[in-house]
C-alpha cells in the first residue's frame, strides 16, 4: 500500500503519498505556489526560485523539488517569502526585453502574469547591463529570440527528454549564459525536427512559430488567386481555447464558419484526406503483408517524426509508409482532381493548411512534395496563427453559427477525425483493414488498446487468418525507445503508428499554449483527444472506406488505391540526413 | 598526418574507458584537451556520439568551464594577472596594450597561431605586481611601455 504522509501547509493539514513535492501538496491544500521554470512531468529543477517556501530550515526551499516529510510545517506566504519571490522576478526583469506590447506572448506570458500577481511595480529596479542576442529566424518553423529568454530550461528539457532530439542547451556561463545550439549554429543548421515542443514549453515569448499569416492575408487579397483552406483534425479540438473556451471544446462548425468569413474561396477539410490516407496506407500495408515487403510498416503522417527518422534512425526509412501526409495529399488532390473538375488552372490555386504543427511548415517546403513543379501546399499556419487572423478580422468566434465544409474534399468519416490523437491513425487503419481483408462488417469499431496517453501502446488484432501485432508511440523519445527495442530484436511488429509530439497532433507545437499552472490541473492531451473521439462517436460513417466522396474520387480519377496515378500524386520518398550539418 | 590519426585513436580509447560511468563527460573532455590541446567541433561530436549524449550537452559543458578551449592555443600563451593586487597596480592597462600590440582580443589567438592572450586570476606573485606569464616565463613590475619590447623577443 502507498505510504501517506501528513503535513501542514499554511495551517491546512494535508495527506499526500510519499514522494509528492511540497508544490503538489500545496495544490491539494488549495494553495497555488508561483512557479516559472517548473513544467509538470517535463522540467523540475528548482532553478528560478519563485516557488520558495519556509519549512523552518536555514534558508527558503524550492517547493517544486522538495519532497514532503512527515509532520512537515510549511509556510508559503510570509513577508520574507513574498520579498524573495518579488526580488527574484525583478532580477529576471533586469535582463529581459520588456517590449510586451508587441510580444507574441503578450497576455499569455507566464512572466507577465507572475509580475502582475506578485505585485512587481518597477520592472527596472535592477536596471543595468543587458545581453544582446540576434534573433534566429532562419528555420522555416521556429523563431528564437533570446532577448526574451528567462533561462528556465523548459525548452531544453522538452527537446532533450520528451523528444530525444537535444539540439539546444545552455551555452557559456553566468551573465553570458544563453540557450542555443552548439557552435553558433542556427536551429535550421541542426538536426532539429521542427516539432515546436520547445514553443509549447516556453513560458515567455522567446520561442514562437515563423509567421505565415501575412502570406495568407496577401493571398486572400489577390483577386487572381483561388485560395483554398484545409484545417487538420486536431485544430477543431483546440482552436476555441484561443477565444476563452474550455480545454477540450469542439469547434468544428465555428471553425468552418470562421474560415469562410475570412474569405477563403473553398473551405475543405484535411479529415477528408485522412480518410484518403487510410485507403492508400491500408492498401500499402496489406500489400507489404502479402508480398513480403519491409515490416513493420511505420506511419508517415507526422513531419516531426519523419525528420527524426531521417536524422536519427535512417535505417528505418524503408519501413516508412510512402504515403504523403494527409494535408499534402489534400493539396495534391486540390491541384489536380479539384482543379480539373472546377476548371481552374492549378497555377492559380493557392492551398493554405491550418495545422496544429510547426513541422508542417518545413514539410510543405520539401521539394519532393509537389506535382509538376507546383507545391502541394503553398502556406501553412498554426492553430495559434489562425486564431490571430480571426481576431484581427473582428470575427466573433464564440457566437458563430456552425457551418459545414465545402463538398468534394470536405466530407469525412469518424476515422478521419481521430487522426489528431495518438493511436487514431492506427485505429482508423484497423477499422478499414479489417473490413477490406475479411469482407466482414466490423461490429465494434473502437480499439481501446491503442487509445490513451501512455507513451508506447501495443495490441494484437486478429484480422481474418492473421494476427497483426501493432504498436503506437507518441513523442520522439518514445519512438526512439520502440525503435531501439526492434533493433535489439526484443520486439517484432507488423504496423506502427508514430506521432512526433506527445499526445499526437492535439498537443502539437502549433496548438494553443497551455500554461504550466493549467497543466498542473489537467492533461490537455486527454481532454483534446476526448473531443475528437466524441466527434467520431457522433458520426454516421466511422470507417474511411465508407466515405462517399473518397469512393467517388477513386471511381472518377484515381481508379484504385496504390494505382499508378495514386502513386504519382499521393506518395513520396525520404532522405537520410546527417546529425550535424557542419 | 599519421600523428593526427594517432590522436583520434587515443580519443577513442579515452571514450571507451569512461563510457557508461556516471559523469563521464568531464574527464573525457579533459583528456581530449590533453590530447589535442583544445576541443574542436569534430572532437566534441565524436565524444557526444561515443558517450551517447548530444553535442549540445558537450558544448554546454565545454563553454561553462574556462578550462576548456574551443580553439587551438598559440605557440606562446600570454596570461596577464587580473588578481586584486595586479589590478590595482594597473594590469588592465598592460592587458589592453598586449591586445593592441598583438592585435587580438582577450581570450583569442593571433591569426598566425603564435600568441594566445588570456586574462588570468592571481598567479601568486603579488610582490611583483603587475605580473604576466608567457608560457613558463614570469614578467613582473610591468608598465604598458614594456610590452612591445617583450613581444618582439617572441616574434623573432
Amino acid at each position: 500500500m502507498e505510504q501517506l504522509i501528513q503535513l501542514t501547509i499554511d495551517g491546512v493539514s494535508v495527506e499526500v503519498p510519499a514522494g509528492t513535492t511540497v508544490l503538489e501538496a500545496a495544490k491539494k491544500a488549495g494553495i497555488n505556489i508561483p512557479t516559472l521554470c517548473y513544467l509538470k512531468d517535463i522540467n523540475q529543477i528548482g532553478a528560478c526560485r519563485l516557488c520558495v517556501v519556509d519549512t523552518g530550515a536555514r534558508a527558503l526551499q524550492a517547493a517544486c523539488v522538495l519532497p514532503v516529510t512527515p509532520n512537515m510545517v510549511v509556510k508559503t506566504n510570509t513577508p520574507a517569502i513574498r520579498k524573495a519571490r518579488k526580488t527574484n522576478l525583478e532580477l529576471l526583469l533586469s535582463n529581459h526585453d520588456k517590449r510586451c506590447l508587441t510580444c507574441p506572448r503578450n497576455q499569455k506570458c507566464e512572466l507577465q502574469t507572475l509580475c502582475n500577481e506578485l505585485g512587481v511595480e518597477d520592472g527596472d529596479r535592477f536596471a543595468g547591463a543587458m545581453t544582446k542576442h540576434e534573433i534566429d529566424d532562419l528555420s522555416p518553423s521556429i523563431v528564437r529570440d533570446n532577448n526574451k529568454c528567462v533561462l528556465c530550461r523548459r525548452c531544453v528539457a522538452a527537446c532533450n527528454h520528451t523528444q530525444a532530439v537535444g539540439v539546444i542547451g545552455p551555452v557559456n556561463r553566468g551573465f553570458m549564459t544563453s540557450i542555443e545550439s552548439p557552435w553558433n549554429m542556427k536551429l535550421a543548421e541542426m538536426s532539429c525536427i521542427n516539432c515546436g515542443q520547445c514553443i509549447a514549453a516556453c513560458p515567455v515569448g522567446a520561442l514562437y512559430e515563423k509567421d505565415g499569416t501575412q502570406q495568407v492575408w496577401d493571398l486572400l487579397a489577390d483577386p487572381k488567386k483561388h485560395v483554398v483552406v484545409q484545417p487538420a483534425p486536431a485544430v477543431r479540438a483546440a482552436l476555441g481555447e484561443e477565444f476563452g473556451m474550455e480545454i477540450g471544446s469542439l469547434v468544428t462548425g465555428k471553425m468552418a464558419a470562421a474560415l469562410r468569413r475570412l474569405g477563403f474561396d473553398k473551405v475543405f477539410d484535411t479529415d477528408w484526406a485522412a480518410d484518403l490516407t487510410i485507403m492508400e496506407e491500408g492498401t500499402e500495408l496489406i500489400g507489404r503483408l502479402n508480398n513480403g515487403g519491409v515490416l513493420p510498416m511505420i506511419t508517415s503522417c507526422s513531419p516531426g517524426w519523419i525528420k527524426f527518422c531521417e536524422h536519427y534512425y535512417p535505417e528505418f526509412i524503408p519501413n516508412l509508409s510512402s504515403c504523403k501526409s494527409p494535408h499534402e495529399m489534400e493539396g495534391a488532390m486540390i491541384k489536380s482532381y479539384y482543379a480539373e473538375k472546377a476548371g481552374i488552372d492549378p497555377k492559380d490555386i493557392a492551398v493554405v493548411s491550418v495545422m496544429p504543427c510547426t513541422a508542417k511548415k518545413y514539410e510543405a517546403a520539401r521539394p519532393e512534395l509537389s506535382v509538376n513543379g507546383l507545391a502541394d501546399v503553398d502556406c501553412v499556419i498554426t492553430t495559434r496563427e489562425l486564431a490571430k487572423m480571426i481576431k484581427e478580422a473582428g470575427i466573433d468566434f464564440v457566437n458563430l453559427p456552425d457551418e459545414d465544409f465545402d463538398d468534394m474534399l470536405g466530407e469525412s468519416t469518424g476515422a478521419g477525425v481521430i487522426f489528431g490523437a495518438t493511436g487514431g491513425v492506427m485505429e482508423a487503419a484497423l477499422r478499414t483493414a479489417y473490413e477490406l481483408v475479411t469482407g466482414e462488417t466490423l461490429e465494434k469499431v473502437d480499439f481501446d488498446a491503442v487509445r490513451g496517453v501512455e507513451g508506447v501502446k501495443e495490441a494484437s488484432v486478429k484480422v481474418g487468418d492473421v494476427t497483426l501485432n501493432v504498436a503506437v508511440a507518441h513523442g520522439t523519445a518514445n519512438a526512439a525507445k520502440l525503435l531501439d527495442a526492434i533493433k535489439a530484436g526484443e520486439k517484432t511488429y507488423h504496423f506502427i503508428e508514430v506521432m512526433g509530439c506527445p499526445g499526437g497532433c492535439v498537443t502539437g507545437g502549433g496548438q494553443p499554449i497551455v500554461s504550466a499552472a493549467k497543466r498542473m490541473e489537467c492533461d490537455p492531451k486527454a481532454l483534446r483527444a476526448a473531443a475528437l473521439y466524441r466527434e467520431d462517436a457522433g458520426k454516421a460513417l466511422r470507417k474511411s472506406h465508407e466515405n462517399p466522396s473518397i469512393k467517388k474520387l477513386y471511381d472518377e480519377y484515381l481508379e484504385k488505391p496504390n494505382s499508378h496515378k495514386a502513386h504519382e500524386l499521393l506518395h513520396t520518398t525520404y532522405t537520410a540526413r546527417p546529425k550535424y550539418s557542419k | 598526418m599519421p600523428e593526427m590519426k594517432e590522436k583520434y585513436v587515443q580519443l577513442d580509447e579515452v571514450i571507451a574507458k569512461h563510457k557508461g560511468t556516471p559523469g563521464a563527460l568531464m574527464p573525457v573532455l579533459q583528456e581530449a584537451q590533453n590530447i589535442f590541446g583544445y576541443v574542436p567541433m569534430d572532437v566534441q561530436q565524436i565524444i557526444a556520439d561515443g558517450l551517447g549524449t548530444t553535442l549540445s550537452e558537450v558544448y554546454g559543458v565545454a563553454t561553462f568551464y574556462a578550462q576548456f578551449s574551443l580553439e587551438p592555443k598559440g605557440e606562446y600563451v600570454v596570461g596577464v594577472c587580473l588578481g586584486t593586487a595586479c589590478y590595482v597596480k594597473g594590469s588592465q592597462k598592460v592587458l589592453d596594450k598586449l591586445s593592441e600590440v598583438l592585435d587580438v582580443p582577450v581570450g583569442k589567438t593571433t591569426a598566425d597561431g603564435k600568441f594566445t592572450l588570456n586574462a588570468t586570476r592571481c598567479l601568486g606573485a603579488c610582490g611583483l605586481a603587475p605580473v604576466m606569464m608567457i608560457n613558463d616565463e614570469v614578467y613582473g613590475r610591468l608598465v604598458p611601455e614594456d610590452i612591445p619590447g617583450i613581444v618582439e623577443k617572441y616574434r623573432a
